[in-house]
C-alpha cells in the first residue's frame, strides 16, 4: 500500500454556508427538542431529522473538499481582528463526517436505549446530545484557534449533563472530576491560544503551520506543552486521562459517541489541528516536542492497555482502551512523517466505528441482562449472538487484525515509525497489539465458550439498538475492505496528510 | 444636544423629587415615575453614547459659567458609556423591582423609590460632571441614600448599613481631603484645568497625599480588596431589589472614577511611571480575585456567596485598570458592563427564588431548575458567562485581561486570571448541581412553585440574554466604543 501523499494541488476556498449549516442544524434541533418535551415521539423525531440531514450537508462537501475546494464562510467579528470562521478542510471535513454518521446510529440506539430502561429526563438528555453534535461541527470545522477555543469549552459545557445525567452521588462526583479535569485543560488552552496571538498577532489556521521558528525553542516548548495539556485532558493523554473512566456513568450511548467519538476525539483531533496548522510538524521535531509527545503517548498505550486488563467493569475496561487508542492517534500526529500522519488521522475514524461498536454492545447486554462486569458475562453468547459477533468484529480490529479497519490505521502508524526513524516507538506499537487483544479477547472467550445457565436462549436487545450496533461494525469491516469505498474516509485523510506536509496552499 | 451630559442626572434627580409628591396621591405613581425617569435617562445617555462618538465629546456650563469657575459637565467616550450602562441596567432593575418591593417593604415602597432615583442621579452624576468637588457632592447623594435604601432590609439591614456608612464617612472625608490638597496646590477644581497644572507640581508633596487619599477612598467605594469588608454584608442584607440594584453598578462608577483619575486628572504617566499607583492597584486586584473566589466557595447562602463573587469581579476590573495598558483596560471596561449584566441578573435570579420559596441557602435550591426553568436559564447563562466559558460575554472580558496580562509580561496576573475562572467554576457549578441535579429530600417541598410573575421575569431573562448577546457582540462595542477610550494609554 502507498500513502497516496504524492497527490498535490493547489487549493482553494470559497464561500459556502454549508458548514455553518452543519453547525446549526442540530443546535436548532436542540430548540424544538426542548419544546416538544411532552411529546417524546415528535421530540425523537427531531432528533433522527437532524442527524440525517447533518449528514447529508456534511457529506454534500465531500467531493468538492476532495477537488480541492474548501467551502468557508467567515461570521461576525469576535475579537478585533479575528472572526468566527468556519472553513471545511479534509482535515476538518474528515472529523466531521464520522462523527455525523455515527450520531444517526446513536441516535436510533438512543431512542431504544433510553426507553428500554425508562430513563428520566430524556428532553435534556436529547437537547444536550444535539447541542453536543453542534459543539463537535464548530471544533471540526473551526479555522482559527478562537473558534476553535469556542466550541471547545462550548461541547465541554454541553457534555456535563449527560455525563451526570444519572443525578446519583457517583454520578454527581464523576461531573465534578470531569469538569475539574477539562476545565482546567480549557485554561490551558486559553492560555496557549492568547499567547499565541501575543506572539504571532494571528489565530487562522494555516497547513503546515503558521509560528515561525524565529521566536525560539524554548519559547515553542513551553507553547507546545500548554497546548498538549489544553488539548490533551479531552484526549485522555495519561496522566490526565482519569475523568474518562470515571465518565463511564453516564447513559451508554453517552459513552458511546461522546467518550469514544466526539469529546475524546475532539481531542486528538485538536492535537492534529495544532500540530498540523499552528506548529508545523517539520517545527514540533525541531524543538524537541516530538520526543516528549512519543514519550507520553507511548506511555499511554502501554499503561492504558494494562490497566484496561484490570477492569472487571465491561464500560471502564472500554474506556482505559478508549485511552490506549487515542494515544496512537496523538503519536501518528506527532510524527513528521506521512504515513504516521495517515495512520493517525485514518485511526480517528476507525476507532470511531470500533470503539462505537463495543460500547452499543455493552448497552445492549446491560439493557437485555442488566450486567456490567465481564466476569458475569460467561456464555451471554448464547443469549445475544449478534451483538456478540458485532463485539467480535470490533474487538478484531482494535487488536490490529485484517479485514477490519483497524488494521489499516495500525499498518500505517508503524511505518510512521519506522520512517520517522522513532524505532523505540515500535516498541510500544507492537506489543500493544498484543495487549488489546489480551483485554478484549477474554471476553469473547467467555461470550462464546462458557456456558452458563443464565444464557441460555436467544433474546437480542430492542431491535433499533441490534440494527445500530451491527451496522456500526459492518462500517468498521467496509473500512478494512474498501477503505475509501464509503464516503471517502481515506482520500480525505490522505488529502489531509498532503495539505500538511507538502504545504499546499489552502 | 448640548444639554444632554445635564439631562442624564437631571430626569433622575427630578422624578426623584416628583416621587413623593405623586407616590402620595397614588402609591403605584412611584413606580410608574421611576420607571419613566430611569428609561429616559437611559435613551439620553444612549443618545449621548451616539453622539459622542460621531461628533466628539459634549460640554456644558452649569448655569452658564464657564471653567474653571463654574461646573463643568462633560460627556466623552467614556462618561457616556458608562451612564449607558448605568442607566440601562438600572431601569430593568427597577423594571423588576416592583413586586419585588411590594412583598418585602410593602409600607416604604413610595420612599425606596424616591431614595433609589436619588441613588441612580449621584451616580449619574458621577459619571457625567467634570468637577472634582462636584464629583464628591454627588458621591455623597449616591451613598447617603445607599445607606437609607440598604437598611430597609431584614434585621440585620440596619446594622451592615450603619457599618458601611461609617467606612463610607471615612472615604468620603479622604476624597474631600485629597481634592483639597489638590487645590491648594493648583488651584482648581476643574478635571482638565488641575491635569494641565500638574505635570509641574509631579514632585509635590501635597500632590502624592491627594493621590493616595483619593485612590484609598475610591478603592474603598469599589470594595477594592483589602477595603471591601463593608461588603458582603450589605449586599446580603438589603432588600434583593435593592441590592439588585446596587451590586451590578454602584462599585463600577467607583471604578469608573478610578479610571477618570487615572485617564483624565492624573494621566497615565505620573501614575504608572512616577508613582506606583497603578501597580499597587493590580497586585491589590489580584489579591481581591483570589480571595473573592475562596471566600465565594465557603458561603452557603446564596447572596453572600454572590457578595464574595462581587470583590472577586472587583478585581478583575481593578487589575484591568493596574495594568494601565489599552487590553487590560478594554478588559475593566468590558467587564465593567458584562459584570454588572451577570450580576444583576444573578441578583435578580436571587430574588425571584426568595419571592417564590422564601429561600437563600443553596442547600435548598434543590429541584427549582424544573419548577423555574426560565429563571434558571437566565442564572445558567449568567453563571457561565462568570466562569468565562465561550462565546457569554465573561469570556471575552476574560480574553482581553489576559491578553493585557500577556502583553504587561507579568505571568502571576495571567495565572490568577486563569485560576480564578475554575475557582468560580467550583461554586457555581455547587450551584447548578443543586439547582438541576440533586434530588429533593421530600419531592413536595415546591409543589406549587412557579417562575415569577412577568414583571420580574422579564428583566431577569433580558439580562440574562443580554449576557450572550454581549458575548457575541462584544467585537462591535470594544473597536467602536472602548478602543476611543483607551486611545490614551497607547
Amino acid at each position: 500500500m502507498t500513502t497516496g501523499v504524492e497527490m498535490s494541488r493547489v487549493a482553494e476556498s470559497y464561500f459556502s454556508l454549508a458548514p455553518l449549516v452543519a453547525v446549526l442544524i442540530s443546535l436548532i434541533a436542540a430548540g424544538f427538542i426542548l419544546l416538544s418535551r411532552r411529546r417524546p415521539n415528535l421530540r425523537e423525531t427531531w432528533t433522527i431529522v437532524a442527524a440525517l440531514c447533518k449528514f447529508t450537508v456534511v457529506s454534500s462537501m465531500v467531493p468538492t473538499v476532495l477537488s480541492g475546494r474548501y467551502p468557508e464562510v467567515t461570521l461576525l467579528e469576535m475579537t478585533p481582528g479575528i472572526s468566527l470562521a468556519l472553513k471545511a478542510d479534509p482535515l476538518g471535513l474528515s472529523f466531521a463526517l464520522s462523527a455525523s454518521l455515527l450520531w444517526i446510529f446513536t441516535s436510533f440506539y438512543s431512542i431504544g436505549y433510553m426507553r428500554a430502561l425508562g430513563e428520566h429526563h430524556q428532553t435534556r438528555y436529547f437537547a444536550s446530545f444535539a447541542i453536543c453534535l453542534s459543539a463537535t461541527m464548530g471544533i471540526a470545522f473551526a479555522a482559527n484557534l478562537l473558534t476553535f477555543l469556542i466550541f471547545y469549552e462550548v461541547l465541554t459545557i454541553a457534555t456535563y449533563p449527560l455525563v451526570i445525567h444519572n443525578e446519583s452521588a457517583a454520578a454527581i462526583s464523576a461531573g465534578r472530576k470531569y469538569l475539574a479535569f477539562l476545565l482546567t485543560a480549557g485554561g490551558a488552552l486559553l492560555l496557549a491560544v492568547g499567547l499565541t496571538q501575543a506572539i504571532a498577532g494571528s489565530l487562522s489556521f494555516s497547513a503546515g503551520g503558521f509560528l515561525s521558528p524565529s521566536i525560539g525553542q524554548t519559547k515553542l516548548l513551553a507553547l507546545f506543552v500548554l497546548f498538549l495539556i489544553g488539548v490533551g485532558a479531552k484526549a485522555g493523554l495519561m496522566p490526565l486521562h482519569s475523568w474518562l473512566p470515571s465518565a463511564m456513568i453516564a447513559p451508554t450511548p453517552v459513552s458511546a459517541l461522546l467518550h469514544a467519538v466526539a469529546v475524546v476525539k475532539a481531542g486528538v483531533f485538536g492535537f492534529a489541528r495544532v500540530v498540523g496548522f499552528v506548529f508545523g510538524p517539520d517545527s514540533v521535531t525541531q524543538i524537541g516536542a516530538t520526543t516528549l509527545v512519543v514519550a507520553v503517548a507511548g506511555g499511554t498505550i502501554i499503561l492504558a492497555s494494562l490497566l484496561a486488563m484490570a477492569q472487571d467493569n465491561l464500560k471502564r475496561r472500554l474506556a482505559y482502551s478508549t485511552v490506549g487508542h487515542l494515544a496512537y492517534i496523538i503519536l501518528g500526529t506527532a510524527l513528521a512523517s506521512p504515513a504516521g500522519w495517515l495512520g493517525g488521522l485514518f485511526h480517528i475514524t476507525t476507532h470511531a466505528a470500533m470503539k462505537i461498536t463495543l460500547f452499543f454492545c455493552a448497552g445492549a447486554i446491560y439493557v437485555k441482562t442488566g450486567r456490567e462486569n465481564i466476569s458475569e458475562l460467561d456464555g451471554i453468547g448464547k443469549q445475544m449472538p449478534l451483538t456478540m459477533a458485532a463485539f467480535a468484529v470490533a474487538s478484531l480490529g482494535l487488536a490490529g487484525l485484517p479485514p477490519v479497519g483497524g488494521f489499516i490505521s495500525k499498518w500505517f502508524l508503524v511505518q510512521g515509525a519506522v520512517e520517522s526513524g522513532q524505532l523505540m516507538l515500535l516498541a510500544a506499537l507492537l506489543p500493544s497489539g498484543l495487549l488489546n487483544a489480551g483485554y478484549l479477547f477474554p471476553i469473547l472467550i467467555r461470550a462464546f465458550f462458557k456456558s452458563s445457565k443464565d444464557f441460555t436462549n436467544f433474546a437480542e436487545a430492542p431491535p433499533l439498538m441490534v440494527m445500530a450496533l451491527l451496522s456500526t461494525a459492518t462500517f468498521a469491516l467496509l473500512l478494512g475492505i474498501y477503505p475509501d469505498g464509503i464516503f471517502y474516509f481515506y482520500s480525505l485523510s490522505s488529502e489531509a496528510v498532503a495539505s500538511v506536509l507538502k504545504g499546499v496552499a489552502p | 444636544m448640548s444639554h444632554l451630559p445635564v439631562l442624564i442626572p437631571i430626569t433622575l434627580l427630578f422624578s426623584a423629587f416628583l416621587i413623593p409628591l405623586a407616590g402620595y396621591l397614588r402609591r403605584d405613581f412611584a413606580f410608574a415615575i421611576a420607571l419613566i425617569g430611569g428609561c429616559l435617562s437611559a435613551v439620553f445617555s444612549a443618545l449621548g453614547l451616539l453622539v459622542v462618538i460621531s461628533e466628539g465629546e459634549l460640554r456644558y456650563d452649569l448655569g452658564g459659567w464657564a471653567p474653571p469657575i463654574g461646573i463643568e459637565y462633560v460627556l466623552d467616550v467614556l462618561s457616556a458609556f458608562m451612564a449607558t450602562v448605568v442607566t440601562l441596567v438600572g431601569s430593568l432593575v427597577l423594571l423588576y423591582s416592583r413586586r419585588s418591593i411590594l412583598q418585602e417593604a410593602p409600607e416604604r415602597v413610595v420612599p425606596m423609590y424616591a431614595l433609589a432615583m436619588l441613588l441612580l442621579a449621584g451616580l449619574s452624576g458621577i459619571i457625567v460632571t467634570a468637577d472634582l468637588f462636584n464629583l464628591f457632592v454627588f458621591l455623597e447623594i449616591a451613598s447617603l441614600s445607599a445607606y437609607a435604601l440598604m437598611a430597609v432590609g431584614d434585621e440585620r439591614g440596619p446594622v451592615a448599613a450603619f457599618r458601611y456608612l461609617i467606612l463610607g464617612s471615612i472615604a468620603g472625608s479622604f476624597y474631600v481631603l485629597g481634592v483639597g490638597f489638590l487645590y491648594f496646590s493648583t488651584g482648581s477644581l476643574n478635571m482638565a484645568d488641575v491635569a494641565q497644572r500638574l505635570p509641574d507640581l509631579y514632585q509635590s508633596r501635597a500632590v502624592v497625599a491627594a493621590v493616595t487619599l483619593i485612590f484609598i477612598a475610591l478603592g474603598l467605594k469599589m470594595a477594592l480588596f483589602p477595603l471591601h469588608l463593608w461588603l458582603p454584608d450589605v449586599y446580603s442584607y438589603a432588600p434583593s431589589a435593592i441590592a439588585g440594584l446596587i451590586a451590578p453598578i454602584m462599585t463600577k462608577v467607583a471604578a469608573y472614577a478610578i479610571i477618570r483619575m487615572l485617564l483624565t486628572v492624573f494621566q497615565p504617566p505620573y501614575l504608572r511611571d512616577v508613582l506606583p499607583v497603578t501597580s499597587v492597584i493590580a497586585w491589590l486586584a489580584a489579591a481581591g480575585i483570589v480571595y473573592g473566589s475562596i471566600m465565594a466557595i465557603a458561603q452557603s447562602d446564596f447572596r453572600r456567596m454572590l457578595a464574595y463573587s462581587s470583590i472577586s469581579q472587583i478585581g478583575y476590573i481593578g487589575l484591568g485598570i493596574g495594568l494601565a495598558n489599552p487590553l487590560g483596560l478594554t478588559g475593566a471596561l468590558l467587564h465593567i458592563l458584562n459584570h454588572a449584566f451577570m450580576k444583576a441578573c444573578l441578583f435578580l435570579v436571587a430574588g425571584c427564588i426568595r419571592f417564590r420559596t422564601g429561600q437563600w441557602e443553596v442547600s435548598q435550591f434543590a429541584g427549582l431548575g424544573r419548577k423555574m426553568p426560565w429563571t434558571m436559564a437566565a442564572f445558567t447563562a449568567s453563571a457561565l458567562s462568570m466562569v468565562g466559558i465561550p462565546p457569554a460575554a465573561g469570556f471575552f472580558s476574560k480574553w482581553y485581561l489576559l491578553l493585557g496580562g500577556i502583553d504587561a509580561g507579568n505571568w502571576i496576573f495571567v495565572a490568577t486570571i486563569l485560576f480564578s475562572s475554575l475557582l468560580t467554576a467550583v461554586y457555581f457549578f455547587r450551584v447548578l448541581e443543586q439547582v438541576y441535579a440533586a434530588q429533593t429530600k421530600d419531592g413536595s417541598a415546591y409543589k406549587n412553585v412557579s417562575d415569577p410573575p412577568a414583571g420580574m421575569l422579564l428583566p431577569t431573562v433580558v439580562l440574562g440574554a443580554g449576557v450572550l448577546l454581549l458575548g457575541v457582540t462584544n467585537s462591535l462595542i470594544v473597536s467602536g466604543v472602548l478602543r476611543l477610550i483607551v486611545a490614551p494609554l497607547q
